[in-house]
């Protein structure tokens, strides 16, 4: 099956950039009621405005393969970079996420996210692998970065 | 029980499938489709189709409303299903109330310790809760007979206790004695565990719950439509199932309460056909059942509800029994072999529901299902809706074969050459 690609099993059996990091400017925690997978994920962010660049995303998940490899392509993708290429990105992926196949995804613009093309034709999935990329989004709404609203309602955030 | 009661033979099996028009279709990949998740919900037999579609061609009204020839057609056949139910379950029909689903019987009974007018009204104290009260649970129950007690108590000051998960998948009933006490008001109990199959002592835990003076609500839903259930003897004093899990239509649940709680207890949802006179101050109720009914009831569901009971009947739930028996040691003897699966709850040999729930060591649940839904198996994963049982087991989620009559043994083999593909894929084999 297309679904598991070494990409993702690598991912998921070593997450990259895993485990909870000071300094943070914001700390989130989001839960997958369907099957009980959890993120806590901070950012730390450098500069205002146009400016402002993640300078660290980390973060301590459970759940799936494909919610643990997703969250570290995350960080692997907006790590460094701005928070509008960050969010950029999340678009990117998120629009390919859930076009149930139809957008094939860029691989310039989501880097490694590509390797979740195959995602898209399991809509329960989904959910999975935007867990952790919700609580991104979410994370930098709340560390005060002015960012258009990206809500996502696949998630459930959780205030600590 | 008849102890006679045998697993369906070969040919049986085959001849219940032909019941379930949906078992003929493929699913991904053109490959035959293996449903090992009716403890979410099952299929429903063509009568059942066939029971709503005449009820709606050729009966169609609103029950309990006109005097019409449909509108007693209607009402007749929505009575009838009452009977037919009620008599499946060993029951007077008076106490059998249509609900939407078991979630709302569960909590139609909550509701009637904290839904009494507050005031004119004397109250059976049976159903008045408050601070230094006790509702008794258990830690395996669903989401649907736990979360309705944690508001009542909420509601009312009452205090929440729990009868804890022994390691085996049992209730360990060795603090019972502090925990059911004169404080206790309610115990409600899963007489069958949805995710574990442990069939807890129901008769046991209720001759000592009424000793204290306190209820017994029983949820059903996962024994009504896998044994026999006879609330004559069973010795609760409600249970509540759901249609959708026992071959039935979706949308339509029971509540089987004994007639002389029905009486007394207020009403949860008012309205239309739940009432005796009302003016324009206040309402007097009708009796029970149809003081639970509010509304134009769900008289489709319900026909196809009966047509469900009759068509279980007919095939024998005894042999049903039997049947899902034998396939769930199959199932567990063919997991014992695979020693990097951990089943949760009963060993083979021990009498269990056909429910059988597995954790792979390093791998998601999540992935296990993806796996095996790539081999055309139907399963569950997740919680089931049982929350806290998984942390009381220290899992987050599990994969939860569950079996219903139209399952053979080739099925529960699939499954598990289909669960081959986990080491493989994963990389178990290689790390051990």
């Amino acid at each position: 099956m297309d679904l598991y690609q070494e990409l993702i099993l690598d991912h998921s059996r070593q997450p990259h950039h895993a485990g909870l990091r000071d300094p943070f400017d914001a700390e989130v925690h989001h839960v997958n009621p369907t099957c009980g997978d959890e993120v806590t994920l901070r950012v730390s962010i450098a500069g205002t405005g146009a400016s402002a660049v993640v300078r660290d995303m980390s973060y301590d998940a459970q759940g799936c393969s494909i919610s643990i490899a997703s969250t570290s392509v995350l960080a692997e993708e907006v790590i460094g970079h701005t928070v509008d290429e960050a969010l950029d990105t999340y678009a990117g992926m998120r629009e390919m996420l859930t076009s149930r196949g139809k957008v094939a995804g860029d691989e310039d613009r989501i880097g490694d996210g590509i390797a979740f093309a195959g995602v898209a034709k399991y809509p329960s999935r989904v959910k999975c692998a935007l867990l952790g990329w919700a609580a991104f989004t979410d994370a930098l709404i709340r560390a005060g970065v002015q960012t258009p609203v990206l809500t996502d309602h696949t998630t459930q955030g959780v205030t600590p | 029980m008849s102890a006679a009661a045998m697993p369906f033979t070969d040919r049986e099996v085959a001849a219940i499938r032909g019941d379930f028009p949906i078992l003929g279709r493929a699913v991904r990949d053109g490959r035959r489709l293996v449903y090992l998740d009716s403890g979410a919900t099952s299929h429903k037999p063509r009568v059942v189709l066939d029971a709503e579609r005449e009820f709606y061609e050729q009966h169609n009204a609103a029950v309990h409303r006109g005097a019409h020839l449909l509108a007693e057609e209607a009402t007749d056949a929505f009575e009838a299903a009452r009977a037919t139910v009620a008599h499946f379950i060993r029951a007077p029909e008076d106490e059998v109330v249509f609900t939407k689903n078991a979630t709302e019987s569960l909590n139609l009974v909550a509701y009637a310790f904290s839904n009494a007018a507050p005031t004119d009204e004397p109250k059976d104290p049976r159903f008045v809760l408050g601070p230094g009260d006790e509702v008794l649970v258990t830690q395996m129950e669903h989401h649907a007979n736990l979360v309705p007690w944690q508001e009542l108590v909420r509601r009312t000051g009452a205090t929440l206790r729990w009868i804890p998960l022994a390691a085996d998948g049992s209730l360990d009933l060795g603090g019972l004695d502090t925990l059911l006490t004169e404080r206790t008001k309610v115990l409600a109990v899963t007489q069958v565990s949805n995710v574990l199959g442990t069939i807890n002592p129901v008769g046991e835990l209720a001759a000592r719950a009424h000793a204290v003076g306190a209820l017994v609500v029983v949820d059903a839903c996962q024994s009504v439509p896998h044994l026999p259930v006879d609330v004559a003897t069973l010795g609760a004093d409600f249970i509540a199932f759901s249609g959708h899990k026992m071959y039935g239509p979706l949308g339509v649940g029971v509540l089987w309460g004994r007639a002389e709680l029905l009486e007394v207890m207020p009403p949860f949802l008012t309205g239309g056909s739940m009432i005796e006179l009302v003016t324009m101050e206040r309402a007097t109720w009708a009796p029970a059942p149809q003081k639970f009914e509010a509304g134009v009831p769900n008289a489709a569901q319900a026909v196809g509800l009966a047509a469900a009971v009759r068509w279980v009947e007919q095939v024998g739930i005894d042999r049903i029994h039997a049947h899902e028996a034998d396939l769930a040691e199959r199932l567990l003897t063919g997991l014992a072999a695979r020693p990097w699966t951990r089943v949760l709850g009963p060993a083979a040999g021990t009498p269990r529901g056909g429910a059988v729930s597995l954790v792979v060591d390093g791998v998601h649940a999540h992935d296990v299902g993806q796996i095996l839904d790539d081999a055309g198996v139907a399963v569950r994963v997740g919680h089931h809706c049982a929350w806290p049982l998984h942390r009381a087991l220290g899992v987050t989620a599990t994969t939860r074969a569950s079996l219903a009559a139209y399952n053979t043994a080739d099925e529960v083999d699939t499954f598990l050459t289909a669960l081959d593909r986990v080491p493989e894929i994963f990389g178990i084999a290689e790390a051990s």
